[in-house]
């Protein structure tokens, strides 16, 4: 049980800086999970809190101690990597037992936490085999498993579900998250799949070139995103952006105010619909050509363009009879609108 | 696996002639020769020649020299083995830890492979040799008295140094490729598992490399049993009082020094159904406790 604080962390690589100043603040047993693209730098921090990468300025505590010379043993965390990282030699059992076998750990003691682990992932009956006999969900749990017997003071966990078929995934997100709630172990999960940040995190830092774009709740993150980086990379399809140039494209009501020093204007897909016959419009309305209908389920996409080919996406309920080349128009409520400034970020 | 048509049915055989007439000339052909030689008397000037049967077998088997020479075959191929992959892991693992310059030193590192054996052994014979050898005499300076002419343990220790000096090169090779094949991560999750030094090298890294320390067993004791003539024969040539003289060495000194051709033919077939069994025991029981990824 501990806290994690992150005071201006850099990181570089000779001339290059890939982590260009971070402050975190992560409390006792909060699920943080890091989100961004490839290449922004989440997994190196991850890897820098664990003892994986060196830190070039800045200090790292976990506790009430700083981290920033410990080995990674000396650290109090476990980590489940991306590709679990099981050692192939040994049986489950063994594999579990490992860490703790290192610190000299009683061996009842290690018993009983073998026990309750692979009691609360249901691996009792791998626990005898070896890594390469079991599935990649099994697996999984392995890895989750050898975590949780350290019984540390934070979980890292690096991806631990990019190498699982879709459903599992699912399967074991919502997995994860009750383990983490029953454990309540302070723990930093990385992923650059927005869907399992906004379901995993009881707070979310979206990382863009190695900077913080924004930390948050994921509703607040969903509801105010704080630039158009974040805009788009929450929520799937992501938001549509208007550039205020294409505005002779689009109206917006009379009573409407656009802040002042707009440069876009964003609007999500599933907030803009097809106006009820007779309503007045109170917000934003856009004409627009239909280019392709995405039938998901039990609501479809339209991407269509404005008549300048800017993209835009909506969302319409159930299944739709838009066609390819139909011209529709489509509205938004005032209060969905968000106001981007020149730099990108968000206003009023 | 991808099959391949060949349209014209000779073909493949035309492709394959080659290796074929190189096996059948240079392996197949001397050892039926061998088989029949070992079944045959000669008498001392070569004129005539009567099949004797298992007589020849018979002779090497309760020969006590042969068994003598056996047990130094044993002595022998366990310290180049030994010698040479030790070496070898060693130099390896620290080549692994180089972070500059790591191409430099694993070319100079592999190098001595390409030395011929003969020359390979002439190197240590001048490096060792009482009269001359620059350190046979620091040697002998710092109190060891040093003369592996007539001491039958420093002339094996001679031997063994040079032959797995040769090999650690090729062994060293193997031992980086394997090294690197370990993934990464495990190394770290290693690490975060408090597992460092030596602990994490015996624990994760030895066992990770099992097949390739296999491999080079069962490739040393290959190579000490049958590569090593070249080496023994300029370094001691079998002295003193036979202390090195392995199998393959006393199948040479038989059948060409001493010209008995079918006690060496009988020996040759003996030393052939050796290895056969080696290496057929090695997979069958060693090969059970290696781990293949």
């Amino acid at each position: 049980m501990a806290n994690i604080v992150l005071k201006d962390v850099r990181k570089n690589y000779g001339a290059t800086e890939v982590i260009k100043g971070i402050s975190l603040d992560i409390a006792d047993g909060e699920m943080l999970v890091l989100v961004g693209p490839s290449g922004c730098g989440k997994s190196t921090l991850l890897r820098m809190i664990a003892g994986l990468e060196g830190i070039t300025a800045g200090t790292i505590s976990i506790g009430d101690r700083i981290v920033n010379d410990l080995e990674p043993s000396e650290r109090d965390i476990a980590m489940v990597f991306q590709n679990y990282a099981l050692y192939p030699h040994m049986t489950v059992r063994q594999n579990l037992a490992y860490g703790l076998k290192n610190r000299k750990t009683p061996t009842e003691e290690i018993d009983r936490r073998i026990t309750g682990a692979a009691k609360a992932l249901e691996i009792e009956p791998f626990l005898d085999r070896k890594p390469r006999q079991l599935s990649g969900g099994q697996r999984q749990r392995v890895a989750m498993g050898r975590a949780i017997v350290r019984e540390p003071a934070a979980f890292l966990f690096d991806e631990p579900l990019s190498n699982l078929d879709a459903k599992l995934r699912v399967q074991m997100r919502v997995e994860i998250k009750r383990l983490q709630r029953s454990l309540a172990t302070t723990s930093v999960y990385v992923t650059h799949d927005q869907m399992e940040a906004m379901t995993l995190a009881d707070r979310l830092v979206v990382l863009n070139a190695g900077r913080i774009e924004q930390v948050g709740t994921p509703i607040e993150l969903y509801e105010k995103p704080a630039t158009t980086f974040v805009a788009t990379f929450i929520g799937s399809p992501s938001m549509n952006l208007l550039p205020m140039e294409t505005s002779k494209d689009w109206s917006v009501s009379d009573n409407l105010v656009v802040p002042a020093g707009t440069a876009t204007l964003g609007v999500r897909p599933e907030d803009l619909s097809l106006p009820e016959p007779g309503t007045v419009t109170n917000g934003l309305q856009v004409s627009v050509t239909v280019l392709a209908v995405e039938l998901v389920g039990a609501e479809s996409y339209v991407h269509g363009s404005l008549p300048d080919r800017q993209p835009i996406a909506f969302r319409v309920p159930g299944r739709s009879h838009i066609g390819i080349d139909d011209v529709m128009t489509v509205h938004a409520d005032w209060e969905k609108l968000h106001f981007f400034g020149d730099t990108g970020q968000r206003l009023g | 696996m991808h099959t391949v048509a060949f349209p014209n049915k000779i073909l493949p055989y035309l492709l394959l002639a080659p290796q074929i007439v190189l096996t059948i000339v240079f392996f197949f052909w001397p050892a039926s020769q061998a088989l029949y030689q070992s079944m045959v008397r000669q008498d001392p000037f070569g004129l005539k020649s009567s099949f004797v049967g298992l007589a020849n077998f018979r002779n090497v088997l309760t020969d006590p020299s042969y068994i003598h020479a056996l047990q130094v075959t044993v002595v022998f191929s366990l310290l180049t083995a030994l010698v040479s992959m030790g070496v070898a892991l060693l130099l390896a693992t620290a080549a692994d830890k180089v972070v500059r310059g790591q191409g430099f030193y694993r070319t100079l590192l592999i190098w001595p492979y390409a030395v011929a054996p003969a020359v390979a052994g002439m190197l240590w014979l001048f490096m060792f040799n009482p009269a001359m050898g620059t350190l046979a005499y620091l040697l002998r300076r710092n109190g060891v008295s040093w003369d592996p002419l007539l001491n039958g343990d420093q002339a094996m220790a001679l031997v063994v140094v040079a032959a797995a000096w040769k090999q650690i090169s090729y062994n060293f090779l193997f031992f980086v490729a394997g090294l690197q094949a370990i993934p990464k991560s495990l190394i770290e999750a290693a690490s975060i598992d408090g597992a460092r030094g030596n602990r994490r090298f015996w624990t994760i890294v030895f066992p990770l490399l099992a097949p390739t320390t296999f491999f080079l067993l069962v490739v040393n004791t290959v190579y000490a049993f049958f590569d090593t003539f070249g080496i023994i024969h300029s370094v001691t040539g079998g002295g003193p009082a036979k202390a090195t003289e392995t199998l393959v060495y006393k199948v040479y000194n038989d059948g060409f020094v001493n010209l008995n051709l079918g006690s060496s033919a009988a020996q040759s077939v003996i030393l052939m159904i050796i290895v056969i069994a080696l290496t057929a025991f090695q997979f069958r029981f060693v090969e059970k406790r290696v781990h293949y990824g």
